[in-house]
């Protein structure tokens, strides 16, 4: 492939140079090594171990809600309210991936054209790429660029889940919920899943009316979650209702977090499950690969659906631990 | 995992014309790759930073409203400004036959015609992310 001008070639070192530029606040630079994390290229590796010092200074909110319930448009509206605080802001938007073809149409940007060339701004599309739980897996490794760039928040959209959709609350450091008047009856707010997850909640479109109703159903399921009540916010996000409460309750939500020390909980609790998922590719992909391990796998396999042996005692015996014993 | 080809489609200027815009994202997410379409009415530096932030390998963009020769040939000048000219861009919608050699002149790969075979687009695209 003929080298690619620009950021890349400048340097020997591909790597090097792009986290050398990210640093500087180069946003082609963060599309670039955003690109090579998406595409698990082997140099993403690389790059995230150098990046991963210079993150931890950006807030991160996340956003769920069903489709069409409001959640471009709020992020659209809210980047100004921010940008007007004085405060950098990126966005990564997820929307789903074809099961059939691979391919996606992402117009998650379509509504957030408002802030379009201001440069304390960047905003990427991401498709799910077949993960589920509403994200994709390279999504909080492409927040970590965007907190490396510079952005003081992130805000990340995940695609229009459903009711059990809830990894974002396990990644996001506030986790905004968003509903709209006139999608079911109270029952619906009774509902286990994604009506527990939110550090605040959001009621939009309520210039369509009825939406007091849902406001009252909320108030009354919510509960207070490490000595945090949610609160609800009404917003319009179209006229831009609402969206400065918004801004203050996430503003408040993020000193809370400093204030009874579960900012650093939430990191720790993260980076466990970073951790252990990224156990779980390696492992995968040693099956995979053509190697001892990937034949003694294939054996295994074959003995299971021989009955000759089971799944479990295979598992047990490929990561070399003893039988379970009785607790 | 292969690299996914991702294109953005755009609308520079002022018309509203845009089905012509959803059948080609449509006839390309159904080719497998992704596309991120930005809607109506923007700027040639809005959509030179969008492809810029999204690193796209090429940008397909639609006029209808006739001002193809200002808005295209802008689009490939701020993007070769931005150290980014290796994106590719073709162009799209009610073009007259003489201004095809000119937008080619001027840096646009390509331009599609009504009745351009949906085939014919996706093969461009391809070739394109495939950094030929």
């Amino acid at each position: 492939m003929p080298a690619r001008k620009g950021t890349a070639s400048r340097s020997r070192d591909p790597v090097t140079g792009l986290v050398r530029d990210l640093l500087k606040g180069d946003k082609r630079a963060a599309a670039k090594l955003i690109s090579l994390i998406e595409d698990d290229e082997p140099e993403a590796t690389e790059a995230l171990a150098r990046i991963h010092p210079h993150t931890g200074r950006a807030h991160v909110v996340g956003f769920t809600g069903p489709p069409g319930v409001g959640k471009s448009s709020l992020i659209n509206r809210l980047v100004r309210t921010f940008r007007g605080r004085g405060k950098k802001v990126g966005v990564v938007a997820v929307d789903p991936t074809s099961p059939y073809t691979g391919g996606a149409v992402l117009g998650d940007r379509i509504r957030m054209a408002d802030t379009g060339v201001d440069p304390g701004v960047f905003i990427r599309s991401m498709a799910t790429r077949g993960h589920a739980g509403g994200l994709a897996l390279a999504t909080f490794d492409a927040v970590r660029v965007l907190d490396a760039l510079g952005m003081d928040l992130v805000l990340v959209e995940t695609v229009g889940a459903g009711q059990s959709e809830v990894e974002i609350a396990t990644r996001a450091h506030s986790t905004v919920v968003v509903e709209m008047p006139m999608t079911g009856d109270a029952v619906q707010t009774m509902k286990a899943g994604i009506l527990e997850i939110g550090d605040v909640y959001v009621v939009n479109k309520v210039d369509l009316g009825n939406a007091d109703v849902l406001v009252a159903n909320l108030k009354f399921q919510l509960e207070p979650r490490d000595g945090w009540r949610p609160p609800v916010i009404r917003t319009a996000a179209l006229e831009g209702r609402g969206i400065g409460e918004l801004a203050d309750a996430l503003d408040r939500h993020a000193k809370f977090l400093d204030d009874t020390g579960l900012r650093k909980k939430r990191e720790i609790s993260r980076a466990r499950l970073e951790i252990l998922e990224n156990a779980q590719r390696l492992l995968s992909r040693r099956v995979e690969a053509g190697s001892g391990f990937g034949r003694t796998f294939e054996t295994m396999a074959k003995e299971v659906a021989e009955r000759r042996f089971d799944p479990h005692s295979a598992a047990r015996k490929l990561l070399h631990e003893p039988p379970r014993e009785s607790d | 995992m292969p690299k996914k080809i991702r294109v953005l489609i755009a609308k520079p200027g002022l018309d509203g014309h845009d089905r012509g815009a959803k059948v080609v994202a449509r006839a390309l997410r159904d080719a497998g790759m992704e596309v991120i379409y930005t809607g109506l009415r923007q700027t040639p530096e809005d959509i030179v930073e969008a492809a810029i932030q999204e690193d796209v390998d090429a940008i397909g963009l639609s006029c209808l409203s006739g001002a193809h020769m200002t808005l295209f040939p802008e689009v490939v000048k701020l993007l070769k400004k931005r150290k980014s000219g290796d994106i590719l861009v073709a162009g799209g919608g009610i073009i007259p036959e003489a201004d095809i050699p000119k937008l080619k002149k001027a840096g646009i790969k390509i331009v599609f015609g009504p009745g351009t075979p949906l085939r014919d687009i996706v093969a461009f695209f391809e070739t394109a992310g495939k950094g030929a």
